[in-house]
């Protein structure tokens, strides 16, 4: 039972992980292909396309932010696409009905923290696993929004709602909202003794609670915070378009936990960061474009995420054996 | 001359780093109970694991009936009429009593069916041939009480017709009247041939049903007796030997006021009324079996599970300690026995898992100085030795010994006033034991009040002060440094009879 000596070879090794952080890798896999894809056509690269992408996307990046918390916090969460299309319908609604174009905005926002909540409630203190939970509200909430509007279009949208055309000193507003959500998220997750507790919640709930973390109430703030990057991600969304389907948009919360577990996030949770969610959301969003710039059908898209996935996942997993291997030989 | 059912000559067995078993010789005649004695850590599991094919030797034999046996598997083992009760029943409780008896070996119909009828005949046929009458082969076994289930695991080894049964501490956790109905079939298997190894903590217990005895220590064999030529006082010399001094060097500090008294703690259904006093300083040992309820007086005294009743007082001050939390801030610090489950946040770094409990300190509106935790996990890895490449490596990645001084390093951040220590050595290489025993020394000449639970003899009688004993929930005995002798201490532990003898 000898401890592992640390060699300078393993020393360098933790140097070159950390070099090579999920983070760095996807930031380089952002740039690379853009160069890339932009040698066999340049018009990819043209200030249009990199501006549709980014904006076309925004809310992605947003949405993953508070699924990458949910699932570092050891929970998932599948209702978010459902609800994204719920909250839109919601504020586009207001917006036809003549409400205050702020109540309009900030509507969905609470909604999206109080709907969230709940569910973070039932799954921390009924002890009922999320993925269940996540499932039933996916279903209410589908189900509810065809019942309540018969699908019906929201169009006659007012000139000032829409949020997602203005632009801070010529920087679009979906960009700006995801930049700032994003850093905002991280410095809270890596600085702050709340955001840690997601860290140790996700990593070991036990553990965690013997040191003065509250698991519970943990759970629940992640749920709510989980609510609120939902309900910035519906305002960019539906303040991007002219008509709002009263429909929930099909396949969007795999879309998001695809960004959060490209992004680094891990699936068993404790582990993962924002900034590798929102990056990695922005990777997707690019493949796709980058698909038709090579004359790649499109309907390659999803197959090419979900092996992007896969790899992700295994990589995990593998990564997390050997650690395990590792750790128990005492 | 029939040979032994069961002969194990000088077996050997080594994991990486350790010595498992050197040497270790035994038998086992038909119609015999042999029983395996030795304090946790003496290789008895690893010894059964090996006959049951679980590990395999790297010297020695094992011989079935007199000829050279080497198993591969347990289902190898379990051919050759070896069969293991662990003490885990392993039982599928939502099936029937019949059906788990047969799981795997149903008698079948045609095409390969199962012929549920004679699984059903065969049980019953069984359970009569032990005369088992309160048992029906149609009960669900999620139903029943774990003296049931274990019936049923035996049931289960004698369908396979197994010919020696290992029992692995099967009186662990039974009631009195089971341990009762266990013997009543344990003499009957015998008077059927059966090879019985028996391994159980409580010396009374094999005066009653074994046969002979094989007593290991630290993977070594020590002796074999026959259970009518010795007595407790000869197993337990044999079971703790001589090899305490110099081990553990606990330095001679002046021991201060009291800051822990507990009056009568009730918890149930573990600690029924337990008094106890800790000095500033001071190093008070709990000794006891597995069981006995040491771990979960540790977690009243945490406030994992608060006492129902009694009273706690924290340097003269009477405190509720109804949470970890509760604990936490008064200045009460805790190691717990499983760090895998309660100890460690393995996913993060050993920055991170060192600060955890000092977050509230290290931080100012909520945010966290990050350029402080550097620094105190940087100097928590130097204070305690711990081996990473860097602070920023994941705490799981790291070794037994290193994940435990990251535990304990973690509590001792928050500067405690007392800490609980739940086995603070087990599963550490010798280096990393002898560092966390410094550094205990270290703590009680700071004047921390320090409560050690250990399941190793000789680590509580070198470390302690005062050691206090317990049995079945209750504080048994109580001896000082300089009366703590291992017979004395092991032989309160097995039930030696006096109740709480004070031999201050």
């Amino acid at each position: 039972m000898t401890a592992i000596p640390v060699t300078g070879a393993a020393a360098s090794r933790g140097f070159l992980r950390r070099f090579a952080s999920q983070e760095a890798l996807l930031a380089l896999a952002v740039i690379g292909l853009a160069v890339a894809v932009g040698f066999v056509n340049p018009r990819f690269l043209a200030y249009r396309n990199l501006a549709d992408i980014l904006l076309g996307n925004a809310y992605i990046a947003i949405a993953a932010i508070g699924m990458s918390m949910v699932i570092i916090s050891g929970n998932i969460d599948i209702s978010v696409g459902a609800l994204i299309g719920v909250l839109a319908t919601v504020s586009g609604s207001l917006a036809v009905a003549g409400a205050p174009t702020a109540v309009a905005w900030l509507v969905p926002l609470a909604l999206g923290i109080l709907v969230m909540a709940a569910q973070g409630a039932v799954v921390a203190y009924l002890r009922i696993p999320a993925i269940v939970v996540t499932l039933g509200m996916l279903s209410i909430l589908k189900g509810g929004l065809i019942s309540v509007t018969g699908g019906k279009w929201i169009t006659d949208l007012p000139q000032g709602f829409h949020l997602a055309d203005l632009d801070v000193l010529g920087v679009p507003m979906p960009v700006v909202i995801m930049v700032a959500a994003t850093a905002l998220a991280a410095i809270w997750m890596r600085d702050t003794a709340s955001g840690r507790a997601i860290y140790a919640t996700g990593g070991n709930a036990e553990a965690a609670r013997l040191c003065g973390v509250n698991p519970q109430r943990t759970v629940v703030m992640v749920f709510a915070l989980h609510g609120l990057f939902a309900g910035l991600a519906t305002l960019v969304y539906a303040t991007q378009l002219r008509v709002i389907q009263s429909t929930t948009p099909s396949g969007l919360e795999l879309t998001i936990i695809t960004a959060s577990v490209v992004g680094g996030v891990s699936i068993l949770g404790g582990a993962g960061t924002v900034v590798g969610s929102t990056l990695a959301a922005i990777l997707i969003a690019e493949i796709t474009s980058a698909l038709v710039f090579v004359n790649v059908s499109p309907y390659w898209t999803d197959a090419l995420r979900g092996g992007l996935i896969l790899a992700t996942v295994i990589a995990d997993i593998i990564r997390r054996r050997r650690r395990a291997a590792r750790g128990w030989r005492t | 001359m029939n040979a032994p059912l069961l002969d194990v000559r000088n077996l050997e067995k080594t994991f990486p780093g350790v010595r498992a078993l050197t040497g270790v010789s035994f038998d086992v005649r038909a119609g015999e109970v042999h029983a395996l004695l030795g304090e946790n850590g003496a290789g008895k599991s690893t010894l059964i694991k090996v006959v049951s094919g679980v590990y395999q030797p790297d010297g020695g034999e094992i011989l079935i009936d007199g000829r050279a046996s080497r198993f591969t598997s347990p289902e190898d083992a379990k051919r050759a009429g070896v069969a293991t009760i662990y003490q885990e029943l392993l039982l599928f409780p939502e099936l029937t009593v019949a059906e788990n008896i047969f799981l795997g070996h149903a008698p079948r119909a045609g095409f390969g069916r199962i012929d549920w009828r004679a699984v059903r005949t065969k049980a019953e046929a069984l359970l009569a041939s032990l005369e088992i009458d309160d048992l029906a082969a149609g009960q669900i076994v999620g139903s029943l009480s774990v003296g049931h289930r274990q019936r049923v695991e035996i049931l289960r080894a004698l369908s396979h017709d197994a010919r020696i049964l290992i029992m692995d501490e099967p009186t662990a956790a039974l009631t009195e009247a089971d341990v009762t109905r266990l013997f009543g079939i344990v003499r009957r298997l015998k008077g059927r041939g059966v090879g019985i190894v028996y391994i159980s903590h409580r010396l009374d217990e094999l005066f009653e049903i074994a046969d002979r005895v094989t007593v290991l220590r630290d993977g070594a064999y020590v002796g074999s007796r026959r259970m009518a030529d010795t007595n407790s006082a000869e197993l337990v010399q044999m079971m703790v030997g001589r090899r305490i001094e110099n081990l553990f060097p606990k330095t001679l500090v002046p021991i201060g006021a009291p800051v822990l008294e507990a009056q009568n703690l009730v918890c149930h259904p573990m600690t029924r009324g337990v008094s106890l006093t800790v000095r500033s300083g001071e190093i008070v040992g709990l000794a006891g079996l597995v069981g006995s309820g040491r771990s979960e007086l540790a977690q009243v005294l945490f406030g994992i599970t608060p006492a129902e009743r009694g009273e706690i007082r924290l340097q003269g001050e009477a405190v509720r300690i109804d949470s970890p939390e509760a604990a936490r801030s008064r200045g009460i610090a805790y190691v717990p026995e499983d760090r895998a489950v309660q100890g460690l946040v393995r996913p993060m770094s050993v920055l991170n898992n060192f600060s955890l409990a000092a977050l509230g300190a290290l931080s100012r509106f909520g945010f966290i100085d990050r350029a402080a935790e550097r620094r105190m996990a940087e100097a928590g890895v130097k204070r305690f030795s711990v081996k990473t490449s860097s602070v920023d490596e994941a705490a799981g990645r790291l070794s037994g010994g290193n994940q435990q001084k990251i535990v304990l390093g973690k509590w001792l951040a928050n500067s405690p006033k007392l800490l609980v220590l739940d086995e603070p050595t087990r599963g550490v290489d010798v280096g990393a034991k002898a560092e966390i025993h410094r550094l205990m020394g270290d703590l009680a000449a700071d004047g921390v009040a320090i409560l050690m639970i250990s399941s190793e003899l000789p680590e509580v009688l070198g470390m302690s002060d005062r050691v206090l004993v317990m049995r079945e929930g209750r504080l048994v005995a109580e001896f000082d440094r300089a009366h703590a002798t291992s017979e004395a201490v092991g032989g309160a532990m097995m039930g030696g009879g006096a109740n709480r003898e004070r031999a201050a």
